[in-house]
Protein backbone atom coordinates (compact mmCIF):
# COMPACT_ATOMS: atom_id res chain seq x y z
CA UNK A 1 0.00 0.00 0.00
CA UNK A 2 1.29 3.38 -0.92
CA UNK A 3 1.96 6.55 1.20
CA UNK A 4 -0.93 8.39 -0.15
CA UNK A 5 -3.17 5.32 0.36
CA UNK A 6 -2.30 4.84 3.93
CA UNK A 7 -2.51 8.59 4.64
CA UNK A 8 -5.85 8.68 3.25
CA UNK A 9 -7.25 6.24 5.23
CA UNK A 10 -5.95 7.26 8.71
CA UNK A 11 -7.31 11.03 7.88
CA UNK A 12 -10.98 8.65 6.65
CA UNK A 13 -10.25 6.95 9.88
CA UNK A 14 -10.27 10.04 11.73
CA UNK A 15 -12.93 11.99 10.29
CA UNK A 16 -15.04 8.76 10.57
CA UNK A 17 -14.62 8.68 14.77
CA UNK A 18 -15.10 12.76 15.00
CA UNK A 19 -18.65 11.99 13.01
CA UNK A 20 -19.45 9.21 15.02
CA UNK A 21 -18.76 11.31 18.54
CA UNK A 22 -20.39 13.97 17.33
CA UNK A 23 -23.85 11.95 16.85
CA UNK A 24 -23.28 10.19 19.87
CA UNK A 25 -23.10 13.36 21.93
CA UNK A 26 -25.83 14.93 20.18
CA UNK A 27 -28.20 11.80 20.46
CA UNK A 28 -27.39 11.41 24.08
CA UNK A 29 -27.58 15.19 25.19
CA UNK A 30 -31.62 15.14 23.81
CA UNK A 31 -32.09 11.87 25.17
CA UNK A 32 -31.27 13.07 28.58
CA UNK A 33 -33.30 16.28 27.67
CA UNK A 34 -36.46 14.15 27.30
CA UNK A 35 -36.06 11.64 30.08
CA UNK A 36 -35.30 14.60 32.01
CA UNK A 37 -38.40 16.54 30.67
CA UNK A 38 -40.61 13.55 31.17
CA UNK A 39 -41.15 13.18 27.59
CA UNK A 40 -39.46 9.44 27.61
CA UNK A 41 -39.86 7.00 30.58
CA UNK A 42 -36.50 5.05 31.01
CA UNK A 43 -37.62 1.32 30.41
CA UNK A 44 -37.60 -0.74 27.10
CA UNK A 45 -40.16 1.20 25.16
CA UNK A 46 -38.36 4.73 25.95
CA UNK A 47 -35.07 3.19 24.96
CA UNK A 48 -36.62 1.36 21.93
CA UNK A 49 -37.74 4.33 20.98
CA UNK A 50 -34.51 6.17 21.26
CA UNK A 51 -32.87 3.41 19.46
CA UNK A 52 -34.78 3.72 16.69
CA UNK A 53 -34.83 7.50 16.47
CA UNK A 54 -31.16 6.95 16.09
CA UNK A 55 -31.34 4.36 13.47
CA UNK A 56 -33.97 6.36 11.73
CA UNK A 57 -31.72 9.98 11.46
CA UNK A 58 -28.25 7.42 10.61
CA UNK A 59 -30.10 5.94 7.81
CA UNK A 60 -31.38 9.49 6.86
CA UNK A 61 -28.11 10.83 7.21
CA UNK A 62 -27.46 8.78 3.29
CA UNK A 63 -29.34 11.77 1.77
CA UNK A 64 -26.11 14.25 2.40
CA UNK A 65 -24.22 11.29 0.90
CA UNK A 66 -22.26 8.45 1.98
CA UNK A 67 -21.42 8.27 5.43
CA UNK A 68 -20.10 6.30 8.24
CA UNK A 69 -23.18 6.63 10.54
CA UNK A 70 -25.22 5.15 7.76
CA UNK A 71 -22.81 2.53 6.93
CA UNK A 72 -22.67 2.02 10.80
CA UNK A 73 -26.85 1.34 10.55
CA UNK A 74 -26.62 -0.29 7.13
CA UNK A 75 -24.39 -2.97 8.34
CA UNK A 76 -26.02 -3.82 12.14
CA UNK A 77 -29.76 -3.79 9.77
CA UNK A 78 -28.07 -5.99 7.14
CA UNK A 79 -27.10 -8.91 10.16
CA UNK A 80 -30.24 -8.34 12.37
CA UNK A 81 -32.51 -8.91 9.38
CA UNK A 82 -30.45 -12.12 7.86
CA UNK A 83 -30.55 -13.17 11.05
CA UNK A 84 -34.46 -12.51 11.39
CA UNK A 85 -35.10 -14.31 8.41
CA UNK A 86 -33.40 -17.78 9.86
CA UNK A 87 -35.17 -17.29 13.01
CA UNK A 88 -38.85 -17.00 11.16
CA UNK A 89 -37.60 -20.19 8.87
CA UNK A 90 -36.24 -21.91 11.35
CA UNK A 91 -39.74 -21.35 14.02
CA UNK A 92 -42.29 -21.92 10.83
CA UNK A 93 -40.68 -24.56 8.79
CA UNK A 94 -38.14 -26.26 9.93
CA UNK A 95 -39.65 -27.01 13.71
CA UNK A 96 -43.07 -26.80 12.56
CA UNK A 97 -42.70 -28.83 9.07
CA UNK A 98 -39.64 -30.89 9.92
CA UNK A 99 -38.98 -31.87 13.75
CA UNK A 100 -42.65 -31.48 14.82
CA UNK A 101 -43.84 -33.59 11.91
CA UNK A 102 -41.82 -35.84 12.53
CA UNK A 103 -42.07 -36.28 15.80
CA UNK A 104 -45.57 -36.65 15.60
CA UNK A 105 -45.67 -39.36 12.85
CA UNK A 106 -43.05 -41.49 15.40
CA UNK A 107 -45.63 -41.34 18.23
CA UNK A 108 -48.26 -42.61 15.33
CA UNK A 109 -48.81 -46.14 14.68
CA UNK A 110 -46.82 -47.51 12.02
CA UNK A 111 -48.58 -47.31 8.61
CA UNK A 112 -47.45 -47.08 4.68
CA UNK A 113 -49.65 -43.89 5.13
CA UNK A 114 -47.13 -42.62 7.95
CA UNK A 115 -44.24 -44.42 6.18
CA UNK A 116 -44.88 -42.08 3.28
CA UNK A 117 -45.32 -38.97 5.37
CA UNK A 118 -42.09 -39.74 6.92
CA UNK A 119 -40.54 -39.93 3.58
CA UNK A 120 -42.03 -37.11 2.61
CA UNK A 121 -39.82 -35.04 5.31
CA UNK A 122 -36.96 -37.07 5.05
CA UNK A 123 -36.13 -36.85 1.35
CA UNK A 124 -36.67 -33.32 1.19
CA UNK A 125 -34.30 -32.82 4.32
CA UNK A 126 -31.90 -35.07 2.64
CA UNK A 127 -31.71 -33.20 -0.70
CA UNK A 128 -31.61 -29.74 1.43
CA UNK A 129 -28.75 -30.46 3.06
CA UNK A 130 -26.80 -31.68 0.19
CA UNK A 131 -26.22 -27.86 -0.57
CA UNK A 132 -23.72 -28.34 2.32
CA UNK A 133 -21.88 -29.56 0.85
CA UNK A 134 -20.74 -26.38 -1.20
CA UNK A 135 -18.69 -25.76 1.66
CA UNK A 136 -16.36 -28.97 0.71
CA UNK A 137 -14.67 -27.80 -2.52
CA UNK A 138 -14.07 -32.11 -3.55
CA UNK A 139 -17.88 -32.64 -2.54
CA UNK A 140 -18.92 -29.42 -3.95
CA UNK A 141 -20.82 -31.01 -7.35
CA UNK A 142 -23.33 -32.97 -4.76
CA UNK A 143 -25.10 -29.24 -4.11
CA UNK A 144 -26.49 -29.30 -8.39
CA UNK A 145 -28.73 -31.67 -7.38
CA UNK A 146 -30.54 -29.63 -4.75
CA UNK A 147 -29.76 -26.66 -6.93
CA UNK A 148 -31.48 -28.71 -10.11
CA UNK A 149 -34.15 -30.02 -7.84
CA UNK A 150 -35.49 -26.61 -6.93
CA UNK A 151 -34.95 -24.93 -10.09
CA UNK A 152 -36.97 -28.04 -11.90
CA UNK A 153 -39.88 -28.20 -10.04
CA UNK A 154 -40.06 -24.31 -9.66
CA UNK A 155 -39.97 -23.81 -13.14
CA UNK A 156 -42.55 -26.86 -14.05
CA UNK A 157 -44.98 -24.90 -11.10
CA UNK A 158 -44.45 -21.60 -12.84
CA UNK A 159 -45.92 -22.55 -16.33
CA UNK A 160 -49.65 -23.75 -15.34
CA UNK A 161 -49.56 -20.81 -12.21
CA UNK A 162 -48.48 -18.33 -15.46
CA UNK A 163 -51.11 -19.45 -17.63
CA UNK A 164 -53.46 -18.93 -15.18
CA UNK A 165 -52.69 -15.95 -13.34
CA UNK A 166 -50.94 -14.08 -16.35
CA UNK A 167 -52.99 -15.13 -19.43
CA UNK A 168 -56.59 -16.60 -18.54
CA UNK A 169 -57.28 -14.58 -15.40
CA UNK A 170 -55.74 -11.30 -17.41
CA UNK A 171 -57.89 -12.38 -20.56
CA UNK A 172 -61.21 -12.96 -18.87
CA UNK A 173 -61.88 -9.73 -17.22
CA UNK A 174 -60.57 -8.00 -20.79
CA UNK A 175 -62.98 -9.62 -23.35
CA UNK A 176 -66.56 -8.38 -21.47
CA UNK A 177 -69.41 -6.62 -23.74
CA UNK A 178 -68.20 -3.45 -25.05
CA UNK A 179 -72.18 -2.73 -25.88
CA UNK A 180 -75.16 -3.89 -23.62
CA UNK A 181 -78.91 -3.34 -24.51
CA UNK A 182 -79.97 -1.91 -20.95
CA UNK A 183 -76.45 -0.12 -20.27
CA UNK A 184 -75.60 1.43 -24.02
CA UNK A 185 -72.04 1.65 -24.20
CA UNK A 186 -69.56 0.57 -21.73
CA UNK A 187 -66.48 3.07 -21.73
CA UNK A 188 -64.38 1.86 -18.99
CA UNK A 189 -64.75 -1.61 -21.35
CA UNK A 190 -63.69 -0.53 -24.51
CA UNK A 191 -60.86 1.79 -22.74
CA UNK A 192 -59.51 -1.50 -21.03
CA UNK A 193 -60.30 -3.00 -24.70
CA UNK A 194 -58.33 -0.70 -26.69
CA UNK A 195 -55.76 -0.29 -24.18
CA UNK A 196 -54.68 -4.49 -24.10
CA UNK A 197 -54.80 -4.35 -28.02
CA UNK A 198 -52.79 -1.44 -28.60
CA UNK A 199 -50.01 -2.49 -25.96
CA UNK A 200 -50.15 -5.98 -27.43
CA UNK A 201 -49.51 -4.26 -30.80
CA UNK A 202 -47.06 -1.93 -29.77
CA UNK A 203 -44.71 -5.09 -28.64
CA UNK A 204 -45.16 -6.86 -31.53
CA UNK A 205 -42.10 -6.62 -33.48
CA UNK A 206 -42.64 -8.73 -36.44
CA UNK A 207 -45.01 -6.51 -38.18
CA UNK A 208 -43.44 -3.27 -39.11
CA UNK A 209 -45.13 -0.61 -37.33
CA UNK A 210 -46.36 1.46 -40.54
CA UNK A 211 -49.74 2.13 -41.49
CA UNK A 212 -52.91 1.23 -38.97
CA UNK A 213 -49.86 -1.14 -37.12
CA UNK A 214 -48.22 2.26 -36.38
CA UNK A 215 -51.31 4.45 -35.44
CA UNK A 216 -52.33 1.21 -33.15
CA UNK A 217 -48.64 1.13 -31.77
CA UNK A 218 -48.71 4.52 -30.92
CA UNK A 219 -52.12 4.62 -29.00
CA UNK A 220 -50.44 1.63 -27.41
CA UNK A 221 -47.29 4.23 -26.40
CA UNK A 222 -49.84 6.34 -24.89
CA UNK A 223 -51.26 3.78 -22.89
CA UNK A 224 -48.42 2.86 -21.51
CA UNK A 225 -47.17 6.50 -20.61
CA UNK A 226 -50.66 6.86 -18.50
CA UNK A 227 -50.10 3.70 -16.90
CA UNK A 228 -46.69 4.50 -16.83
CA UNK A 229 -47.03 7.75 -14.67
CA UNK A 230 -49.79 6.78 -12.70
CA UNK A 231 -47.83 3.68 -11.24
CA UNK A 232 -45.14 6.11 -10.78
CA UNK A 233 -47.39 8.60 -8.45
CA UNK A 234 -48.79 5.82 -6.73
CA UNK A 235 -45.05 4.79 -5.74
CA UNK A 236 -44.01 8.03 -4.69
CA UNK A 237 -47.12 8.41 -2.49
CA UNK A 238 -46.64 4.99 -0.85
CA UNK A 239 -42.82 5.83 -0.12
CA UNK A 240 -44.32 9.18 0.77
CA UNK A 241 -46.45 7.57 3.41
CA UNK A 242 -43.75 5.72 4.99
CA UNK A 243 -41.68 9.27 4.96
CA UNK A 244 -44.38 10.78 6.93
CA UNK A 245 -44.91 7.69 9.39
CA UNK A 246 -41.17 7.63 10.19
CA UNK A 247 -41.38 11.94 10.33
CA UNK A 248 -44.20 11.23 13.31
CA UNK A 249 -41.95 9.24 14.68
CA UNK A 250 -39.25 11.54 14.98
CA UNK A 251 -41.32 14.19 15.99
CA UNK A 252 -43.77 13.41 17.72
CA UNK A 253 -42.86 9.45 19.40
CA UNK A 254 -39.47 11.07 20.29
CA UNK A 255 -39.49 14.55 20.08
CA UNK A 256 -42.46 15.96 21.15
CA UNK A 257 -42.89 18.88 18.47
CA UNK A 258 -46.06 17.63 16.85
CA UNK A 259 -48.48 17.53 18.69
CA UNK B 1 -18.39 -38.86 -12.20
CA UNK B 2 -19.08 -36.92 -15.41
CA UNK B 3 -22.60 -38.36 -15.59
CA UNK B 4 -22.95 -37.46 -11.74
CA UNK B 5 -21.58 -33.19 -12.12
CA UNK B 6 -23.50 -32.94 -15.11
CA UNK B 7 -26.07 -34.97 -16.78
CA UNK B 8 -27.91 -36.10 -13.73
CA UNK B 9 -28.38 -32.69 -12.38
CA UNK B 10 -30.50 -31.98 -15.88
CA UNK B 11 -31.77 -35.43 -15.74
CA UNK B 12 -33.60 -34.42 -12.26
CA UNK B 13 -34.66 -30.97 -13.15
CA UNK B 14 -36.54 -32.39 -16.19
CA UNK B 15 -38.18 -34.93 -14.48
CA UNK B 16 -39.31 -32.86 -11.78
CA UNK B 17 -40.13 -29.80 -13.51
CA UNK B 18 -42.51 -32.23 -15.92
CA UNK B 19 -43.80 -34.18 -12.40
CA UNK B 20 -45.03 -30.68 -11.34
CA UNK B 21 -47.09 -29.60 -14.81
CA UNK B 22 -48.07 -33.09 -14.98
CA UNK B 23 -49.84 -33.14 -11.48
CA UNK B 24 -51.14 -29.80 -11.86
CA UNK B 25 -53.14 -30.85 -14.70
CA UNK B 26 -54.30 -33.91 -13.34
CA UNK B 27 -57.73 -33.33 -11.41
CA UNK B 28 -57.43 -36.35 -9.55
CA UNK B 29 -57.31 -36.41 -5.23
CA UNK B 30 -54.17 -38.02 -5.32
CA UNK B 31 -52.27 -35.99 -7.65
CA UNK B 32 -53.51 -33.50 -6.05
CA UNK B 33 -51.89 -34.53 -2.15
CA UNK B 34 -48.97 -35.37 -3.85
CA UNK B 35 -48.53 -32.25 -5.35
CA UNK B 36 -49.18 -30.44 -1.79
CA UNK B 37 -46.57 -33.18 -0.46
CA UNK B 38 -43.93 -32.00 -3.11
CA UNK B 39 -44.19 -28.53 -2.57
CA UNK B 40 -44.34 -28.90 0.81
CA UNK B 41 -41.49 -30.53 0.51
CA UNK B 42 -39.94 -27.45 -2.09
CA UNK B 43 -41.01 -25.37 0.86
CA UNK B 44 -38.36 -27.54 3.61
CA UNK B 45 -35.74 -27.56 0.67
CA UNK B 46 -35.83 -24.09 0.54
CA UNK B 47 -35.77 -23.31 4.71
CA UNK B 48 -32.83 -25.84 4.80
CA UNK B 49 -31.08 -24.31 2.16
CA UNK B 50 -31.34 -20.53 3.43
CA UNK B 51 -29.35 -21.17 6.49
CA UNK B 52 -26.17 -21.80 3.58
CA UNK B 53 -26.86 -17.82 3.67
CA UNK B 54 -25.36 -17.44 6.99
CA UNK B 55 -22.50 -19.16 5.98
CA UNK B 56 -21.35 -17.07 2.85
CA UNK B 57 -22.46 -13.53 4.78
CA UNK B 58 -20.10 -15.03 7.90
CA UNK B 59 -16.99 -16.16 5.23
CA UNK B 60 -17.34 -12.51 3.18
CA UNK B 61 -17.10 -10.46 6.32
CA UNK B 62 -14.73 -12.87 8.27
CA UNK B 63 -12.42 -12.36 5.85
CA UNK B 64 -13.32 -8.62 5.62
CA UNK B 65 -11.91 -8.58 9.29
CA UNK B 66 -9.16 -10.92 9.50
CA UNK B 67 -7.50 -8.87 6.48
CA UNK B 68 -8.21 -5.49 8.08
CA UNK B 69 -9.86 -4.70 4.60
CA UNK B 70 -10.61 -1.30 4.46
CA UNK B 71 -14.35 -0.91 6.55
CA UNK B 72 -13.68 -4.04 8.21
CA UNK B 73 -15.06 -2.23 11.28
CA UNK B 74 -18.63 -2.49 10.20
CA UNK B 75 -18.51 -6.05 9.13
CA UNK B 76 -18.65 -6.77 12.97
CA UNK B 77 -21.61 -4.80 12.83
CA UNK B 78 -22.79 -6.93 10.17
CA UNK B 79 -21.99 -10.21 12.54
CA UNK B 80 -22.81 -8.52 15.95
CA UNK B 81 -26.48 -7.58 14.60
CA UNK B 82 -26.90 -11.23 13.66
CA UNK B 83 -25.37 -12.63 16.84
CA UNK B 84 -27.86 -10.68 19.28
CA UNK B 85 -31.19 -11.36 17.24
CA UNK B 86 -30.30 -14.75 16.51
CA UNK B 87 -29.39 -15.16 20.51
CA UNK B 88 -32.64 -13.96 21.41
CA UNK B 89 -34.02 -16.21 18.75
CA UNK B 90 -32.50 -19.10 20.46
CA UNK B 91 -33.69 -17.95 23.90
CA UNK B 92 -36.65 -17.57 22.45
CA UNK B 93 -38.08 -15.22 25.80
CA UNK B 94 -37.43 -18.52 27.88
CA UNK B 95 -38.77 -20.94 25.93
CA UNK B 96 -35.68 -21.76 23.62
CA UNK B 97 -35.58 -23.19 20.38
CA UNK B 98 -37.48 -25.97 20.64
CA UNK B 99 -40.46 -24.84 21.47
CA UNK B 100 -42.87 -22.65 18.86
CA UNK B 101 -41.82 -19.04 18.96
CA UNK B 102 -43.06 -16.68 21.65
CA UNK B 103 -44.02 -13.22 20.61
CA UNK B 104 -42.64 -11.32 23.02
CA UNK B 105 -39.13 -10.36 24.57
CA UNK B 106 -36.16 -9.48 23.27
CA UNK B 107 -37.07 -10.57 19.60
CA UNK B 108 -40.11 -8.52 19.82
CA UNK B 109 -38.41 -5.31 20.76
CA UNK B 110 -35.95 -5.55 18.19
CA UNK B 111 -38.20 -6.22 15.33
CA UNK B 112 -40.20 -3.19 16.77
CA UNK B 113 -37.84 -0.67 17.27
CA UNK B 114 -34.69 -1.64 15.13
CA UNK B 115 -35.47 -3.95 12.10
CA UNK B 116 -39.38 -2.05 11.95
CA UNK B 117 -37.58 1.04 11.47
CA UNK B 118 -34.56 0.74 9.55
CA UNK B 119 -36.79 -1.25 6.86
CA UNK B 120 -39.41 1.71 6.97
CA UNK B 121 -36.65 4.02 6.43
CA UNK B 122 -34.88 2.39 3.97
CA UNK B 123 -38.02 2.23 1.63
CA UNK B 124 -38.79 6.16 2.66
CA UNK B 125 -34.76 7.42 1.56
CA UNK B 126 -36.59 6.17 -1.84
CA UNK B 127 -39.10 9.27 -2.06
CA UNK B 128 -36.27 11.64 -2.19
CA UNK B 129 -34.97 9.65 -4.87
CA UNK B 130 -37.41 9.35 -6.87
CA UNK B 131 -38.44 12.75 -6.16
CA UNK B 132 -34.78 13.87 -7.60
CA UNK B 133 -34.96 11.34 -10.51
CA UNK B 134 -38.67 12.99 -10.99
CA UNK B 135 -37.16 16.75 -11.34
CA UNK B 136 -34.50 15.82 -13.44
CA UNK B 137 -36.68 13.22 -15.98
CA UNK B 138 -39.83 15.31 -16.07
CA UNK B 139 -39.88 17.77 -18.41
CA UNK B 140 -42.81 18.12 -21.04
CA UNK B 141 -40.54 17.85 -24.22
CA UNK B 142 -42.95 15.46 -26.33
CA UNK B 143 -46.57 14.33 -26.13
CA UNK B 144 -45.66 11.08 -24.80
CA UNK B 145 -44.05 12.46 -21.89
CA UNK B 146 -46.57 15.30 -21.04
CA UNK B 147 -49.04 12.14 -20.89
CA UNK B 148 -46.41 10.89 -18.29
CA UNK B 149 -46.34 13.56 -16.68
CA UNK B 150 -50.18 14.74 -16.31
CA UNK B 151 -50.67 11.10 -14.90
CA UNK B 152 -48.13 11.15 -12.34
CA UNK B 153 -49.47 14.91 -11.51
CA UNK B 154 -53.03 13.80 -10.92
CA UNK B 155 -52.22 10.37 -9.01
CA UNK B 156 -49.95 12.18 -6.98
CA UNK B 157 -52.18 15.27 -6.29
CA UNK B 158 -55.56 12.63 -6.02
CA UNK B 159 -53.71 10.81 -3.32
CA UNK B 160 -53.69 13.41 -0.87
CA UNK B 161 -56.57 14.67 1.15
CA UNK B 162 -56.55 18.50 -0.10
CA UNK B 163 -57.23 16.82 -3.50
CA UNK B 164 -60.49 15.83 -1.97
CA UNK B 165 -61.38 19.75 -0.81
CA UNK B 166 -59.99 21.40 -4.22
CA UNK B 167 -62.79 18.81 -6.50
CA UNK B 168 -64.01 15.40 -5.40
CA UNK B 169 -63.57 14.49 -8.48
CA UNK B 170 -59.62 14.60 -8.53
CA UNK B 171 -59.57 11.48 -6.70
CA UNK B 172 -62.13 9.76 -8.57
CA UNK B 173 -59.69 10.64 -11.89
CA UNK B 174 -56.75 9.34 -10.21
CA UNK B 175 -58.24 5.96 -9.06
CA UNK B 176 -59.87 5.68 -12.29
CA UNK B 177 -56.71 6.13 -14.07
CA UNK B 178 -55.33 3.35 -11.58
CA UNK B 179 -57.98 0.92 -12.55
CA UNK B 180 -58.70 1.40 -16.05
CA UNK B 181 -56.08 2.62 -18.33
CA UNK B 182 -53.39 1.29 -15.92
CA UNK B 183 -54.77 -1.52 -15.47
CA UNK B 184 -55.11 -2.22 -19.14
CA UNK B 185 -51.53 -2.34 -20.01
CA UNK B 186 -50.43 -3.96 -17.41
CA UNK B 187 -52.36 -6.90 -18.49
CA UNK B 188 -50.91 -6.33 -21.84
CA UNK B 189 -47.61 -6.62 -19.78
CA UNK B 190 -48.66 -9.51 -18.00
CA UNK B 191 -48.90 -11.58 -21.25
CA UNK B 192 -45.46 -10.64 -22.53
CA UNK B 193 -44.03 -11.98 -18.54
CA UNK B 194 -46.33 -15.12 -19.05
CA UNK B 195 -44.62 -16.11 -22.45
CA UNK B 196 -41.41 -15.13 -21.28
CA UNK B 197 -41.49 -16.90 -17.91
CA UNK B 198 -43.26 -20.14 -19.63
CA UNK B 199 -40.53 -20.13 -22.26
CA UNK B 200 -37.63 -19.54 -19.73
CA UNK B 201 -39.31 -22.77 -17.92
CA UNK B 202 -39.24 -24.82 -20.81
CA UNK B 203 -35.37 -23.83 -21.37
CA UNK B 204 -34.72 -25.01 -18.18
CA UNK B 205 -36.78 -28.19 -17.94
CA UNK B 206 -35.12 -28.96 -21.25
CA UNK B 207 -31.88 -28.08 -20.30
CA UNK B 208 -31.23 -25.53 -22.75
CA UNK B 209 -31.01 -23.22 -19.92
CA UNK B 210 -28.15 -24.48 -17.47
CA UNK B 211 -26.62 -21.14 -15.82
CA UNK B 212 -28.22 -22.16 -12.80
CA UNK B 213 -25.84 -25.14 -12.73
CA UNK B 214 -22.14 -22.57 -12.51
CA UNK B 215 -22.72 -21.50 -16.68
CA UNK B 216 -21.83 -25.60 -17.26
Amino acid sequence: MSNIDTTTIATSKKSDFLVFAIFFSIIIIVNAILLGSGHLKWGLEGVGIMMGAAFTISLYSFLYKDNPLFKMAEHFYVGVATAYLIIVTWYSVILTDVIYAFRDLTKAPFSSSVFWQMVAIILPTLIGLLVYTRIIPRFAWMSKITFSIIIGFGSGLAIPNLINAYILEQAKPSMTALWTSAGGFEWNAIIVFIGVISTLIYFFFSLEHKGAVGATAKVGIWFLMVSFGASFGFTVMARFSLLIERVNFLFHDWIPLIK
Amino acid sequence: MNFLKKTLPLILAFVSGWLAITLEYIPHQNSEATMASLTKGLIIIGAITAFMGIYGLFSLHYLKIKRRSEGWGYSTLVIAGFMIMTAFGIYNNGAFMFQPQVEAGGISWIYEYIFNPCQATMFSILAFFIASAAYRTFRAKSLEAGILLVAAIIVMFGKVPIAGLVSEHIPEVAQWLLDYPNMAVKRAIFFGVALGGISTALRIIFGIERSYLGGE
